[in-house]
């Protein structure tokens, strides 16, 4: 199958590669031939040298090694033979790139090439430079080339103005020698060359300042030449589809471009001529459509006249409905890039910009996608969300994620009303749950939390919801938590703004055992569930024996977290169920920001003493309390075992889910003086928080309007039993003189049976060298203090 | 800047190879089996523009052929692409009714003859 003559010639050998049938085949043909190959090199045959390097170049095309060529193609460099010759600097192209040790051997063979006379040596030399060139060549053989710029022979000189390209690139410092020449090159008439030209003068302003403001005295020049080339009719060298010689325009428009960027006086002049351009260009083909574009793109950068940008938007727009896809990706990638500059101008192609959202190109709908989140403002936000929430469910995975988080982002900056974002994100979530961002679930708690008007409508839906699929994990949770704060609501049977939905509690539970079970939820959502069910045995008018079952199942559960909540709700039930109510209430508004307040919430869930959590051990006033209450006689009967009183916060059950919040915003409720002895003054001040009617907060400012310090201050107070009553840590213990920063201390009350308030205050301080005690009990106390 | 032009037919081999940055040669067999793999995948309806790693493919099917022609960032894409349907249209003029087979064969002397179209960038 193989000829055996090393003599082969390169069709023969390319005609054999291919009727081999398999890869291994081809393997063994061609390692055969570059035996052959070694073996001709060896013996130094010059005849048919550039025959065997020829084989050689085509097996290197296909990937196989081919370095033992190397010397070779110098010797056919160095040979007077053109065919010899144009072989070897092919072969030096391809193989001898600038790592390679051999490189820098063809300097001087290239030296002596350039300043021989034959143009097509010259041509070849300096192909290979420009393609090859190592910055050491470059340096040495910069001159030989700028002697060739200047030659009579057009193809020379077009060689040498690539070279020249090349060597700027390479060695930034050369570009003193080629500036001078290229005032003179832009007069050429030879498109070839005015193409290097033109390459060769934005290179150079890339890389030196210097040249940059030597070149804009240029422009006017570039424009003429630009002119020409637009005014001219038909030309048969250089028209591609009835544009003359678009890549000379658009190699103009970019250099024109980095011209005038951020110089004014530049931009003016091309101003015009950039509208002609714009104008007269035939769009109806892709040579056309090419030219635009970089017209576009050199409207963007410099500085130009408003009308003219509005007409470089509009021309985009344009592209945009045009059906060749290729046309589209541009103009929607240049829009992007437009759209922060000029918003108002993009805005007028909202529409033409949806449309290709529904692209089945995913490149295109992704910029699609991004140009829109760019465009939504608050008086389209509601179409647009439309449009988005129709692209999010049949759009490809990976830009599931970027969409679903854009949506919310868009909802939480435009919403009109509160029920339409509530609206927008629950629909989200059922739509790519599993893509939103890890804070949405948190951000959609805070905002039904807030909505207080649309509680029952919340919980009616995500019951609904949830009641179709329980797989989506930021929805199941979000959903659990609602049932569990508002399944009062969604029991009651009437809401205005969803249908009648009649629910049983049973059915309720049911969902939240199926959540707990279900092998799809995540701990965390587990978590939310069983904490919902246990807040339902308050919300709920049933017995709560089911809820008690499946708490204490859980109460031995592998899962440690499920574990300690279990067992923690489990003693609620059995030891504290007094407390139960008060604990499972409705969660304040927790501050926007603030979310770290939730996560410490839960922490505490977690740190929290394991099992019987005991009652802190109380500290030693509460012995002095039992006093106090001894004192306390009245309707509510003797004093018993009091509740444990807790100045410090944390640790004990009762915190666990009271959050430390912070001073609520005043309620309109009086303020009160009880106490006055020798310029001490105390003050009390009052405060309902709205969602929690049975909470109030006192709060006890002393004032010292005495010339003397009050020391060791330390105060105390008791209610009847019927009351729970916390008193958190004062502000200090001194209440300086003179009217000096008054101490403040908080109190809070829990009145679940509406009875009225009574409250013994005791003091203990040391004031003007002796220590006072004061015992009192508070009359006058205003009644919206406990109705 | 143009990095690279490649002429791939539908089986992936490569009938025209030039770079015009340097590429190792093991992982230009690997390069070019890449790109080719991305240009078939691509549907009818699919525009010509690839974002392929950190450069722009644009590529053009002619019959069993695929011109692609590698670009960094700030080429204008449109102009490229008209440039390869020039580039075809020239082999055409040259050969007189170009085909894969005229390509393959004379791949040698296109070498030569595409250096001395290069496109000054």
């Amino acid at each position: 199958m193989v000829a055996s003559s090393s003599l082969l010639k390169l069709q023969d050998l390319i005609q054999e590669i291919r009727e081999a049938k398999t890869q291994a085949q081809e393997r063994e043909v061609i390692q055969k031939e570059c035996a052959h190959i070694r073996a001709s090199f060896r013996d130094g045959d010059p005849l048919h040298r550039h025959r065997q390097l020829a084989k050689l170049l085509y097996v290197h095309l296909l990937g196989y090694p081919a370095h033992f060529g190397q010397m070779e193609c110098l010797k056919l460099i160095a040979s007077p033979r053109f065919t010899d010759k144009r072989l070897g600097y092919l072969g030096a192209m391809l193989l001898l790139d600038e790592r390679q040790d051999a490189h820098l051997l063809i300097t001087n063979s290239i030296k002596n090439d350039l300043s021989q006379g034959i143009q097509a040596v010259q041509g070849l030399a300096l192909c290979t430079l420009s393609a090859t060139g190592s910055a050491e060549m470059c340096r040495d053989l910069a001159t030989e080339v700028e002697k060739l710029l200047l030659q009579p022979s057009a193809y020379v000189r077009k060689k040498a103005v690539l070279t020249a390209v090349h060597m700027i690139r390479k060695v930034p410092e050369l570009s003193n020698i080629f500036l001078p020449p290229c005032a003179q090159l832009l007069h050429e008439h030879h498109h070839g060359i005015l193409l290097g030209t033109i390459t060769l003068i934005t290179e150079l302003c890339e890389r030196s300042p210097a040249a940059l403001k030597h070149f804009r005295k240029m422009v006017p020049q570039l424009v003429h030449i630009l002119r020409t080339l637009v005014t001219t009719g038909y030309s048969t060298e250089h028209s591609i589809s009835g544009v003359s010689d678009p890549f000379l325009q658009v190699q103009i428009l970019r250099l024109l471009r980095i011209l005038g960027r951020n110089h004014e006086e530049s931009s003016e002049t091309m101003n015009d001529l950039l509208a002609q351009v714009a104008t007269n260009t035939d769009t109806s083909r892709n040579a056309g459509n090419a030219v635009l574009f970089e017209t576009v793109l050199t409207i963007m950068d410099i500085r130009s006249a408003a009308g003219l940008r509005v007409l470089a938007v509009n021309i985009l727009g344009r592209f945009l409905l045009n059906s060749d896809r290729n046309i589209r990706y541009v103009a929607l990638t240049s829009l992007l890039r437009l759209v922060q500059s000029d918003h108002s101008a993009v805005q007028r192609h909202r529409p033409t910009v949806v449309e290709c959202l529904r692209e089945p190109d995913v490149s295109l709908s992704r910029r699609a996608l991004e140009l829109s989140l760019a465009l939504v403002n608050s008086s389209n936000v509601q179409a647009m969300t439309q449009e988005l929430q129709g692209f999010l469910e049949s759009c490809p995975p990976d830009l599931q994620a970027d969409c679903a988080s854009g949506i919310l982002l868009a909802a939480e900056r435009f919403a009109p009303t509160k029920r339409w974002h509530i609206d927008t994100t629950l629909r989200v979530l059922m739509t790519a749950g599993t893509h939103v961002r890890d804070d949405a679930v948190a951000n959609l708690t805070q905002l039904i939390g807030g909505a207080q008007e649309l509680h029952a409508y919340s919980v009616r839906r995500l019951y609904s919801a949830l009641a179709e699929d329980i797989s989506q994990q930021p929805l199941v949770q979000v959903a659990t938590w609602c049932i569990g704060e508002y399944g009062d609501l969604l029991l009651e049977g009437s809401c205005e703004e969803t249908e009648p939905l009649q629910v049983e509690e049973e059915e309720v539970l049911a969902l939240l055992e199926r959540v707990l079970q279900s092998h799809m939820s995540l701990p965390a959502t587990r978590g939310y569930a069983l904490t919902a069910l246990v807040k339902l045995s308050t919300r709920l008018r049933g017995d709560n024996n089911r809820i008690r079952q499946v708490v204490s199942i859980y109460s031995s559960c592998l899962d440690v977290e499920l574990q300690q909540r279990a067992v923690e709700y489990n003693t609620l039930f059995r030891k504290y169920d007094h407390m139960r109510a008060a604990i499972l209430e409705k969660i304040p508004l927790v501050e926007r920001g603030s979310s770290q307040v939730d996560e410490e919430a839960k922490e505490s869930k977690e740190t929290a003493q394991l099992s019987e959590a005991a009652p802190v051990p109380t500290e030693p006033e509460a012995s002095k309390l039992l006093d106090l209450l001894d004192l306390l006689d009245g309707p509510s009967g003797d004093a018993q075992h009091p509740p444990p009183l807790d100045p410090t916060p944390g640790g004990a059950l009762i915190h666990l889910l009271n959050l430390p919040c912070a001073p609520p915003p005043p309620a309109p409720i009086p303020h009160l003086r009880v106490f006055e002895r020798e310029g001490l003054q105390l003050d009390l001040s009052f405060v309902r928080p709205p969602g929690t009617p049975t909470l109030l907060l006192i709060t006890v400012t002393a004032t010292n309007t005495s010339g003397g310090d009050v020391t060791h201050f330390i105060c105390q107070a008791a209610v009847p039993k019927s009351f729970q009553l916390q008193l958190q840590a004062p502000s200090g213990d001194t209440v300086p003189a003179q009217g000096g920063l008054p101490m403040t201390q908080l109190l809070r009350i829990l009145n679940p049976k509406k009875a009225p308030l009574r409250l013994k205050l005791r003091l203990t301080y040391n004031h003007f060298g002796q220590s006072v005690q004061e015992i009192f009990e508070v009359n006058n106390l205003p009644v919206e203090t406990w109705q | 800047m143009i990095k690279f032009f490649l002429m791939v037919n539908k089986q992936g081999q490569t009938r025209l190879s030039k770079y015009y940055e340097h590429v190792e040669i093991n992982k230009r067999t690997l390069l070019e089996t890449e790109v080719i793999k991305s240009c078939l995948s691509r549907s009818n309806e699919q525009c010509s523009f690839i974002e392929y790693k950190d450069f722009k493919l644009i590529y053009r099917q002619y019959a069993a052929l695929f011109i692609v022609v590698g670009v960094n960032d700030t080429e204008n894409e449109m102009a490229i692409y008209e440039f390869i349907h020039n580039f075809v249209e020239v082999l055409d003029d040259y050969f007189s009714r170009v085909s894969e087979l005229d390509v393959s064969f004379f791949s040698a002397v296109n070498q030569v003859f595409h250096s001395a179209w290069q496109r000054t960038g």
